[in-house]
């Protein structure tokens, strides 16, 4: 696998993949993350995957070297990174996404489906057909940076962001659609809500999502909306 | 057991910070000044990542309900224990029935209360800091209120060396300091425009030559718009050559990245995982507990470090500290004899 180092700080580097957002190079740092997860480096704190980078945290004190922690940090990951590959057809995980489109859980469906000159529902339809990654967690606790959405149904941010944007509410911003996992301030175009929780902080992992997953979002009435919160929140 | 009767501008529960869970957009939270916090946890006979109170500008007023022994460090916010003032940076015993509670901030803007056993809180996703706007860790994921009550957890046999030193000082006072401090080099205040040693960012040479020289040049000012997530700085603008789009990826505690408007942000401890802006600097590890003491007005000077040399600064450090562990533990092994 071809990648860079550079140091983000005097405890961290970066290891870079590529320069653009391509599914190709999502799986690259889909693929350099499961080898951090399996690793036995006692001096790796943590790690952040990026669109096409991945950061490493790490402790210098535990690093064992004559020379710069970083050095020796470049030279034990160098020796693993270069003999990783992606395999072909590793099949992303699908999870599905229950959204209850329009009215008060999305209070800017019509706004962006006039915009393109379309009716509500057929903003529903575009925005539930449409094929999604995670491309990264960030931002927020389990916040996922989607790619993937129809620009027939793109619209700017607002120009006044609102104050509270309630969790679970399901938001477009340009070219890109996310879901907002808790209660934050935010300028997207809200155009429904989910019942899921995607911040689960007494879970195994706190995220629902990861980064490579593929995303189907699928439309549910109000009522159904509700089962599915008394059964999330039982 | 502490209660709280005032809770200050802002006092949190933190520890060194939450790690391992920023791949799911948890941010890493802790100490802003994590110096004050592991000498204040040391002084208690804490492990240095035990959690202690960071007290904001303002500080809080709390009652004992037993005999605790405590340390007060960084920010001088003139704290007193029924009315007499108390010393920064030493072991404290104070009295059941005492009242702490802080005045005017003299210096700095934190300060670090440690009490031995630190405070019996459940971790959350393995740490007890705060994370205020996700609702969780510390004291039921909030700032402290007024009737919030702590319980104190075990104190280690050290603290109860400590105690016993501290007790046979008492005579009949409300509380006991220790005679002897920690070393200047820790407890020094700050210049009044302190120097930060900055490492050049990821995205430096994508600013004017003219920003890149004014980073270290000119002095930059702590904006009102200032929290645990980040400092807003302002100073000359800083500029970026040409219009360039980055992809958001991570960002460190101390990285100091420029919105398109050219006013620097210094991201700290509740920083986001992830960022998009461009980064010119990289504050060293061992320079941000001077940030973390700056409050809004104050201002400070970058200077240029070069990335080799602030590797050998970290690690300098951590062996002073190391060092100062030791001091400690020595000092209380000869006066308990």
């Amino acid at each position: 696998m071809e990648f860079k180092l550079q140091p983000l700080g005097d405890n961290s580097v970066i290891i870079e993949l590529g320069e653009d957002i391509s599914r190709n190079i999502q799986q690259k740092v889909n693929k350099v993350s499961s080898f951090l997860d399996e690793q036995s480096f006692d001096w790796v704190i943590e790690y952040v995957p990026g669109f096409t980078t991945v950061a490493v945290f790490y402790d210098p004190m535990k690093i064992k070297t004559d020379t710069l922690p970083y050095e020796q940090v470049c030279e034990e990951l160098s020796s693993y990174l270069e003999k990783l590959d992606v395999e072909e057809g590793a099949e992303p995980r699908v999870v599905e996404i229950p959204v209850c489109y329009g009215g008060e859980f999305g209070p800017d469906l019509e706004e962006v489906a006039e915009r393109n000159e379309l009716t509500s529902e057929e903003v529903i339809d575009i925005h539930s057909n449409g094929e999604y990654i995670v491309y990264m967690i960030g931002f927020a606790p389990g916040f996922p940076y989607i790619g993937g959405m129809d620009e027939r149904i793109s619209a700017p941010r607002r120009k006044n962001p609102r104050l509270k944007i309630p969790a679970g509410s399901v938001g477009i911003a340009g070219k890109q659609t996310g879901v907002y996992p808790i209660e934050t301030p935010g300028g997207w175009q809200l155009i429904g809500k989910t019942p899921r929780k995607l911040f689960l902080p007494e879970g195994e992992t706190p995220s629902l999502l990861q980064a490579g997953d593929q995303i189907k979002f699928v439309p549910i009435t109000e009522e159904e909306f509700q089962k599915w919160e008394e059964n999330e929140n039982d | 057991m502490i209660k709280i009767t005032k809770p200050g501008l802002l006092t949190s529960v933190q520890d060194l910070g939450r790690y391992g869970y920023q791949k799911y957009g948890v941010i890493a939270s802790g100490v802003m000044d994590a110096t004050a916090h592991r000498i204040a946890n040391l002084l208690v006979g804490n492990d240095e990542n035990e959690a202690t109170l960071e007290l904001t500008l303002l500080g809080p007023d709390m009652e004992f309900t037993e005999d605790t022994l405590i340390s007060i460090c960084g920010g001088n916010l003139s704290p007193s224990v029924d009315g007499k003032p108390v010393k920064l940076w030493r072991s404290v015993l104070v009295k059941a029935g005492s009242k702490l509670k802080f005045g005017g901030c003299k210096t700095g803007c934190r300060a670090y209360l440690a009490v031995a056993g630190g405070f019996d809180l459940p971790e959350v996703m393995d740490s007890k800091s705060t994370y205020i706007r996700a609702g969780i860790g510390g004291f039921n994921g909030k700032p402290l209120q007024a009737d919030d009550e702590l319980t104190l957890g075990e104190p280690s046999d050290f603290a109860t060396q400590i105690t016993k030193v501290l007790s046979a000082e008492l005579d009949g006072q409300k509380f006991a300091e220790m005679q002897w401090t920690i070393a200047s080099e820790f407890t020094a205040t700050p210049a009044s425009k302190p120097k930060v040693r900055v490492m050049k960012g990821r995205q430096y040479d994508w600013f004017t030559q003219d920003s890149q020289m004014k980073l270290f040049t000119e002095s930059f000012e702590v904006t009102s718009q200032s929290d645990r997530m980040g400092y807003r700085m302002k100073g000359p603008e800083l500029l970026l050559e040409k219009e360039q789009e980055m992809l958001s990826e991570a960002v460190n505690s101390g990285t100091i990245q420029v919105p398109s408007e050219g006013n620097p942000i210094v991201l700290l401890a509740d920083r986001q995982t992830t960022g998009g802006y461009p980064k010119i600097g990289q504050i060293a590890t061992v320079d941000l507990p001077i940030m973390a003491q700056l409050k809004p007005g104050d201002k400070v000077q970058f200077t240029e470090v070069s990335h080799e040399v602030a590797q050998q600064l970290y690690l300098d450090r951590e062996k002073q500290i190391h060092q100062l562990k030791q001091g400690i533990s020595l000092k209380i092994k000869q006066e308990s004899k």
